[in-house]
């Protein structure tokens, strides 16, 4: 399997609320493997905090996953587990939602990058 | 001086030539090292700039794309459960490339289309063309997400390496260097204070050798008083009898 799907194409994946996850399916994204496991998770407010995390961890740990999209609201949840990834693989990239805007300073990779440049060059 | 950090080496001449040759090396790896992090830190830069300014382009791309699902959904109604459920293989996927810089490997993604469209009967009987719409939108978000991705990618990778490298830069300058350097000295210093030494111990011999020489002519000189040794005996031109001196 690994070897496999070494050589073929990696997959995206998303983690949000059902319209960017329904956007980005029709995007032509979207997969569910032998095991019918989907490579997207749709996240609405009843969705336990751990479900997050746990599906979060499941797509890391896959090795056909190279991006992993993720609400920026969702994001904020489950941060602390986004922070502790380092690895450049798989990508962890944080979107806008439908109704929450796009903010760059909570984001971690503009984060660190604050750090080392002032803020006057980020703008 | 000598309880200062410094390599454990025995003062000789060999041991300074082998330093002398250490210091040449250090300085010219601390020189390329230095260069190597100045190449990572303008690429560092480079994708930093790009980023953010990819991040502000998505916020655009998101926000129009989020408007034609709407759009979509007004023309057509609920489709949402139809397309979760309707998943099977995916349509754009992800082949990685390797770029180098400065010897430090960076992965960059590149989208391509595989397979036909999942959805390709979605809203036939109405709002095909919102959906189609909708579907171009959110391939380009995705396009740009991919290329923001490999971006952030090579940010997170570039980021260790100079890390790692700036590291190494300052070790070299820092600790490296100095203690070469300390060696050094340390070895001049003490073959210095060996010579003086040696110098000193010749110019005692001679002193000595002064000394026993004035005595032995006072005897012969007395001896010739008392008339044992006469003055015209034997003095041979060439042969004066004295010892060899070194200076």
């Amino acid at each position: 399997m690994a070897l496999h799907s070494a050589q073929k194409g990696k997959l995206i994946s998303v983690i949000g609320d059902e319209d960017t996850c329904v956007g980005f399916l029709l995007g032509g994204i979207g997969e569910i493997n032998k095991n019918r496991h989907p490579n997207f998770m749709v996240v609405d407010k009843n969705t336990a905090v751990s479900e997050i995390e746990e599906c979060f961890k499941k797509f890391v740990k896959r090795d056909d996953i190279d991006i992993i999209l993720i609400n920026q609201n969702v994001a904020e949840i489950i941060r602390h587990v986004i922070d502790s990834h380092n690895a450049p693989i798989p990508a962890v990239l944080e979107i806008p939602s439908k109704d929450h805007p796009y903010d760059a300073s909570k984001d971690s990779i503009l984060r660190r990058a604050k750090g080392m440049f002032n803020a006057d060059d980020l703008i | 001086m000598s309880s200062k950090d410094r390599l454990p080496i025995f003062p000789s001449r060999g041991a300074q030539m082998l330093m002398k040759g250490r210091l040449k090396g250090a300085q010219k790896g601390h020189s390329l090292l230095k260069k190597k992090a100045d190449a990572l830190q303008m690429r560092f830069r480079m994708i930093l700039n790009k980023i953010i300014e990819t991040k502000t382009l998505m916020g655009e791309v998101m926000k129009e794309a989020s408007f034609s699902l709407a759009e979509a959904k007004f023309a057509t109604g609920d489709f949402n459960q139809v397309v979760l459920q309707n998943v099977t293989k995916a349509q754009i996927k992800i082949r990685t490339k390797k770029d180098n810089v400065a010897g430090v490997t960076l992965p960059v993604f590149e989208w391509y289309q595989d397979g036909t469209d999942t959805y390709e009967f979605a809203g036939l009987a109405r709002g095909g063309q919102q959906l189609a719409k909708l579907k171009k939108n959110y391939q380009s978000a995705v396009k740009l997400l991919v290329e923001l991705a490999s971006l952030q990618t090579s940010f997170v990778t570039l980021d260790e390496v100079i890390k790692i490298t700036n590291r190494r830069v300052n070790a070299i300058e820092h600790v490296i260097i100095p203690r070469i350097e300390r060696t050094l000295q340390y070895i001049i210093s003490e073959l210095d204070e060996l010579e003086r030494e040696e110098f000193y111990r010749l110019k005692k011999i001679q002193d000595k050798k002064k000394v026993i020489k004035a005595f032995k002519e006072k005897e012969r000189l007395a001896m010739i008083e008392a008339g044992i040794l006469r003055e015209s005996q034997a003095q041979n031109l060439l042969d004066e009898g004295d010892e060899d001196i070194l200076f």
